[in-house]
C-alpha cells in the first residue's frame, strides 16, 4: 500500500557535511540528468538514510496492512469474493517482500527492519491504524486506500533510486488491480439491497478523511521536501497528489450514489477542482503518534506473530545447518 | 450411474477443498514468516478454486438450481461432506503443515487418478488442480522435514501433530455405496489403490523427518455422511456470516 509522512524528518545536517563537496555537485548532476542510482554507487548517506526510512516504512506498510483485510478474508460473501481477498493480500506480502529487498540493497538487513517495526521505532501508513467494521469497508479500502496509494506511488516509479522505482513499476501494477476490484465490490453494494447500501456510505464516511490524510501535511506544514524532491525521492508535492485524488474519486464515488461526508466539498468550475474543507490535522497527528483506534492491537499482532514464530524460524535454521553439515561430511569421504 | 452419487462424491471433494482452504486463510497475516504468510495464502487461494470449480459441477449434477455459493454459504454443517482431517483447528504451524502435508500427499493421487476419470469435467478440473497438489505437496513435505530434523521442540512439536492427526487419515480411504457406483463407473479411482502410494510417500517424508509413523489404530470416521466434529459450526459461523444475514443479497 503506502508509506506516510515520509518527509517528517530531514537527513542530519552532521553526516551530510561529512560528504565530500565535489562527489555531491557530481551525485546531484547525475540525479537532474534522470540517470538512476544503483546500490553500488556512491551516494549522500542523507540520501541513503532517507531512503531506507521511506522504503522500510513502505514495507512495513504493507506488512501490517494485511491485518486489517485479513480481518475479512474468513467472512468473505462468495467463493469469488474470498478469493479476490485472497489474492490481494497476498499481493501485499509480495509487496512487502520486494520493498525489503530493495532496502536491503541500501545496506540494511530486513531482520534489522523488522525488529524496529517490531520495538515501535519505525512507522507504517496510519491508515491501518482504524478498524474494518464490515464487508464494505474491504471495498472502500481498495477504492479509496489503494487509490490513493496509487496517487503517490505512480511517481515513485520514477524516483532516482533504481531498485526502489523498478519495485514500484510493478506494485503500482497490482495496486491498481486491487483499487478496480475494491470499486466493483462499492458498485456491487451501491446497486444492492438497502442494508448493502447502508454498509457502502457508512465507510465512506469512515475511510474518506483518513485517505485524504494518506498524502501527508500540506505542503505549507512540510518543510523537509525540498531536499527529498531535489533528490527526485519525491516528485509531486502532498497537496498536487492530494487534489489530484479528490478530482478522480468524487465523481467515481457520485456515480455510487453515495455522499461525501465533507459538506464543505464543491466543484470550482474556474479551476476544475474539487475543493474541500479543513482536514482534522489533530486526529492525523494523534494517530501517528500512536493514539489511534487500532494501533495498539496491530502492533500486538505482528509481535505476537513474530514471537509464535521463532521456533519455527529456529527449526528451519537448525535444519539447513544440520544438511549443509551432512553434505561437507559427504563430500570430506 | 445416478446423479446422487455424482453430486455426493464431487460434494466430499468440494467440501474437504473449501473447508481446508478456510483454515488456511486464517493464518493470513500471522504466520511465522512473510514467505509462509503468503505461502499459506496462496494455498488456501488454490483449494478455494478447487473449491468453486468442484461445488459448480456438483450443482450442475444435484440439478436444483443451487450455485457453488449457495452450497458453500447455504448448508448447515450436517450437509457438508469434507474430510474431518480439513476441519481440525489450526492450532500450531506444526499442526498447520502436518495436516497439510496428509492432505496433500493424498490430493496428489487422488487427483492424479480422477485426471483420467472418464467424467470428462471432472477430469479436467483434476488435470489442473493436480500441479497445484503437487507444489502443495512440496512445499508442506519440506516444512515436515525441517520441523522433524530441527530442533528438539520443533521435533517433538511436529510429532504431536502427527499423533494428534494420524486417526484422521483413515477417512481418505474408505469406500462406501457413494464410491463403490463411481469407481465401477470408472469415474473415481479405487481408495486402495490410492493408500498404498499415500502411504509410500508419507513413509519416505517421516523417515526423512526422523518422525514416528503412529500404529495404525482405530481411524475417526463421520465427516463423508454429515457427522462432523465440534469445530466445523464454529467454522460455518464464521465463514456464512455474510449471507446468512442479507438473504438474498448480491455480493
Amino acid at each position: 500500500m503506502y508509506t506516510q509522512g515520509l518527509d517528517q524528518r530531514a537527513p542530519e545536517g552532521a553526516a551530510k557535511a561529512a560528504d565530500d563537496a565535489a562527489a555531491l555537485v557530481a551525485f546531484q548532476a547525475r540525479i537532474d540528468a534522470e540517470e538512476k542510482i544503483e546500490p553500488n554507487d556512491w551516494m549522500p548517506q542523507g540520501y541513503r538514510r532517507t531512503l531506507v526510512r521511506q522504503i522500510s516504512q513502505h514495507a512495513h506498510s504493507e506488512i501490517v496492512g494485511m491485518l486489517p483485510e485479513g480481518n475479512w478474508i474468513t467472512r468473505a460473501p462468495s467463493l469469488r469474493r474470498k478469493m479476490i481477498l485472497l489474492a490481494k493480500v497476498q499481493d501485499e506480502g509480495g509487496h512487502g517482500l520486494y520493498l525489503y529487498s530493495a532496502a536491503e540493497t541500501l545496506g540494511v538487513p530486513r531482520a534489522e527492519m523488522v525488529e524496529q517495526l517490531l520495538a515501535g521505532k519505525a512507522k507504517y501508513s496510519s491508515i491501518f491504524n482504524y478498524p474494518t467494521l464490515t464487508w464494505a469497508d474491504i471495498g472502500a479500502i481498495g477504492w479509496l486506500v489503494d487509490g490513493a496509494a496509487i496517487m503517490n506511488q505512480v511517481p515513485l516509479c520514477r524516483c532516482s533510486y533504481g531498485p526502489y522505482a523498478r519495485a514500484m513499476i510493478r506494485i503500482c501494477r497490482e495496486e491498481s488491480f486491487h483499487q478496480r476490484q475494491g470499486y466493483e465490490l462499492m458498485l456491487k453494494l451501491a446497486q444492492g439491497t438497502s442494508g448493502q447500501k447502508r454498509m457502502a456510505q457508512d465507510a465512506l464516511n469512515r475511510w474518506w478523511w483518513p485517505s485524504l490524510m494518506m498524502f501527508g501535511p500540506s505542503d505549507k506544514e512540510s518543510i523537509h521536501s525540498s531536499q527529498n524532491m531535489a533528490w527526485k525521492i519525491k516528485r509531486v508535492s502532498n497537496d498536487d497528489l492530494r487534489q489530484k485524488f479528490i478530482d478522480v474519486t468524487v465523481p467515481q464515488g457520485h456515480f455510487l450514489g453515495l455522499t461525501f461526508p465533507d459538506p464543505e466539498l464543491r466543484l470550482d468550475e474556474a479551476s476544475g477542482h474539487w475543493l474541500h474543507g479543513p482536514i482534522d490535522w489533530t486526529e492525523f497527528n494523534r494517530i501517528l503518534a500512536g493514539d489511534g483506534p487500532c494501533n495498539r492491537e496491530r502492533m500486538a499482532a505482528r509481535r505476537k506473530a513474530h514471537a509464535d514464530g521463532a521456533w519455527v524460524r529456529e527449526a528451519a535454521a537448525a535444519h539447513a545447518a544440520k544438511r549443509a553439515n551432512r553434505q561437507r561430511a559427504k563430500a570430506a569421504e | 450411474m445416478p446423479d446422487t452419487a455424482h453430486f455426493e462424491f464431487l460434494l466430499r471433494l468440494g467440501d474437504s477443498c473449501l473447508v481446508l482452504g478456510h483454515r488456511l486463510s486464517e493464518w493470513c497475516g500471522h504466520a511465522p514468516e512473510l514467505e509462509e504468510d503468503i505461502a499459506l495464502a496462496n494455498v488456501a487461494l488454490d483449494l478455494t478454486g478447487q473449491a468453486d470449480m468442484l461445488l459448480a459441477e456438483a450443482a450442475r449434477f444435484e440439478g436444483k438450481g443451487r450455485d457453488a455459493d449457495a452450497l458453500a454459504f447455504l448448508r448447515d454443517a450436517g450437509d457438508f461432506r469434507n474430510l474431518l482431517i480439513c476441519e481440525r483447528p489450526n492450532g500450531d504451524f506444526a499442526h498447520t503443515i502436518m495436516r497439510q502435508f496428509l492432505f496433500d500427499a493424498w490430493q496428489v493421487e487422488l487427483y492424479g487418478a480422477l485426471a483420467a476419470s472418464s467424467d470428462k469435467a471432472l477430469a479436467g478440473i483434476a488435470g489442473k488442480a493436480v500441479k497445484e497438489a503437487e507444489y502443495h505437496l512440496r512445499h508442506s513435505g519440506e516444512w515436515v522435514v525441517r520441523l522433524g530434523d530441527g530442533t528438539p521442540e520443533s521435533h517433538s512439536r511436529a510429532q504431536d501433530a502427527l499423533d494428534l492427526l494420524w486417526p484422521y487419515t483413515g477417512e481418505m480411504f474408505e469406500a462406501d455405496e457413494t464410491v463403490a457406483a463411481l469407481v465401477a463407473a470408472r469415474i473415481a479411482p479405487d481408495p486402495a489403490a490410492l493408500q498404498s502410494a499415500w502411504t509410500r510417500t508419507v513413509d519416505d517424508v517421516l523417515a526423512e523427518a526422523t518422525l514416528a509413523k503412529p500404529p495404525s489404530g482405530w481411524m475417526q470416521t463421520g465427516g463423508l455422511t454429515g457427522r462432523h466434529s465440534e469445530a466445523l459450526g464454529h467454522m460455518l459461523a464464521v465463514m456464512q456470516v455474510l449471507p446468512r444475514s442479507h438473504p438474498g443479497a448480491k455480493w
